[in-house]
């Protein structure tokens, strides 16, 4: 039951728990058990909102950039990351294979910003070695959600046997 | 001038859909519950494949029976899927949808007078295509109380010194019905004992939520009497590339190649191309389509029983078959009134047979917002009959 849950909630986390419980053919107190629990360890961390920025008067600049660092003796990556994402405009930190490190996922108001919290904070981090900032120009799709997206007609016809 | 038409194609009554079909597209703020075909898109590495055939030039005809490895691969398909065994080189038919399938099929197995059983209610071309193939088409009534499965006993009893063949379709549009193996074993006894032949209609095969679909033609014996029809429209969303086929007996499959290699040349090459992938990497792509119908179904049953309507669980396909009879209308009055008054399109059970008379087909192939929405007039519909 987990998994479908999962499944849902990961497009929709605001479906209310009654409809949940029947699209799934649960009992609906079970549901509410399943996701409290899942809330607890940690497999549910969080419901957030899919915005585009873009549509609103709003300026924000996103940036990824490729960190390189050279690992800490008994600390491996994770003190660095944390050194990393503890930074409130970082959104998001993943260690990568290949051939650097880091990606970290940075939200600013401006270009300056960004370039600003690079060169005066994360470059000074005493292991990181080198960074490749790369801006976001457009978003198409976040989160499996395409977002250019015009409204989706149903093309069929309306009555087919 | 002579009249140019022929007396069968004038007797052919046009399709109960087709009527309301008219009425409805008068209505262009209408929203429609009555389609019969999936909501989603065929999904992408398939739609991706057809593009890369038309760009490699794969524009010309295929042999008659289809492609070689399009055949091979539905051979594998029924054998992975429904543990059926096929020749893929003389047992094989790719066609024009399910639809020709049906139409060549019957061609080619009747004789002027020969009886065809048809299962009611019912897809809407089996009894035209019976008359076309100078068949004489028998109804079989189906109760809701069997949940519109076909008994033995209903079988026998329509059986006479004429019968052919029957007509199996399950999963059953426009009821949902499907049958267990344990009801399939009773029809076929039945089938077996009278020596009839079978053409099973298993198009939503991919489509049901208790377990996986049974085909009758895995059943002891029924094999070599059992014309398997089934495409890529509902599993796959691929209706408008029309694309289908048959398998069974080669001296039966033999025949309906000669038919569809006059009518039709071969299916479209296009789609054949497309159509080998989707057996080869659909398999996920199937499962997740029918999961989120599944959770739909259960969302328009739960709905509908909770405004008080009567309404077996409709286990395959993607339509719910509720019972209307308890506000005294016809189904047509229910459906004509729904439209006119809630602007919500359903298509009455008459247009699949009179025995959907008491009945309304509403397909659940669509969001979920929009399921709310139509729904949400249906309840107000109802609860106005309710009250008059």
């Amino acid at each position: 039951m987990r998994e479908k849950i999962l499944a849902v909630m990961e497009k929709n986390s605001r479906i209310d728990l009654k409809e949940l419980a029947i699209l799934l053919g649960e009992d609906e107190v079970a549901v509410a058990n399943a996701i409290a629990d899942m809330e607890k360890e940690n497999i549910i961390c969080g419901y957030h909102t899919l915005i585009n920025w873009d549509n609103t008067s709003e300026e924000k600049v996103s940036a990824l950039i490729e960190v390189r660092v050279t690992p800490q003796r008994g600390m491996g990556f994770d003190h660095i990351a944390e050194r990393i994402y503890q930074y409130p405009e970082v959104n998001a930190v993943y260690l990568m294979s290949g051939a650097y490190d880091f990606t970290v996922i940075l939200e600013g108001k401006s270009m300056r910003a960004v370039a600003q919290f690079v060169s005066e904070k994360l470059s000074t981090l005493d292991s990181v070695l080198s960074t490749a900032t790369h801006f976001v120009l457009k978003k198409y799709k976040d989160h499996g959600t395409v977002l250019s997206k015009s409204q989706n007609r149903d093309e069929r016809m309306l009555i087919t046997p | 001038m002579r009249n140019p038409i022929s007396d069968k194609s004038a007797a052919l009554k046009p399709s109960g859909i087709r009527k309301f079909f008219d009425v409805v597209s008068e209505m262009p703020d209408a929203i429609s519950l009555g389609v019969g075909e999936p909501d989603f898109d065929t999904p992408w590495f398939i739609r991706d494949e057809g593009i890369y055939a038309l760009e490699k030039g794969r524009t010309f005809y295929t042999s008659n029976a289809g492609l070689k490895e399009l055949r091979q691969e539905i051979a594998a398909y029924l054998n992975r899927r429904c543990g059926l065994t096929y020749d893929p080189l003389h047992e094989v038919v790719v066609t024009v949808g399910g639809s020709e399938a049906i139409d060549i099929g019957l061609r080619a197995m009747l004789d002027p007078g020969d009886e065809v059983l048809i299962p009611e209610p019912c897809y809407v071309s089996y009894l035209p295509c019976v008359q076309l193939a100078d068949g004489v088409p028998v109804p079989i009534r189906l109760l809701e109380e069997h949940e519109f499965r076909l008994t033995a006993g209903q079988l026998e009893a329509a059986i006479t010194p004429k019968t052919k063949v029957l007509i199996m379709p399950f999963p059953n549009n426009p009821t949902g019905a499907i049958m267990t193996r344990e009801d399939l074993e009773a029809v076929a006894e039945v089938v077996l004992r009278h020596d009839l032949f079978v053409i099973s209609d298993e198009i939503y095969s991919e489509l049901t939520y208790g377990g996986d679909h049974v085909s009758i033609a895995s059943m002891p014996g029924m094999g070599e009497r059992t014309v398997v029809i089934n495409g890529f429209s509902k599993s796959y969303a691929m209706t408008g590339w029309r694309l289908g086929y048959a398998a069974g007996p080669a001296p039966i499959i033999e025949q309906m190649t000669k038919i569809h290699q006059f009518a039709i040349m071969c299916a479209p090459t296009v789609s054949q191309y497309a159509a080998v992938d989707a057996l080869k990497n659909g398999d996920e792509a199937v499962a997740q389509m029918r999961e989120s119908y599944n959770q739909r179904r259960r969302f328009v049953v739960s709905t509908l029983r909770e405004m008080g309507l009567d309404c077996f669980e409709p286990l395959g396909a993607f339509y719910v078959f509720p019972s209307i009879k308890k506000f005294g209308l016809s189904s047509e009055e229910f459906c004509s009134r729904l439209l006119e008054e809630e602007k919500v399109a359903v298509v009455p059970g008459t247009a699949f047979g009179d025995s959907g008379e008491g009945f309304v087909r509403i397909s659940y192939a669509y969001s979920l917002d929009a399921l709310k929405e139509a729904l949400g007039r249906v309840r107000r519909f109802t609860e106005r009959l309710e009250h008059a």
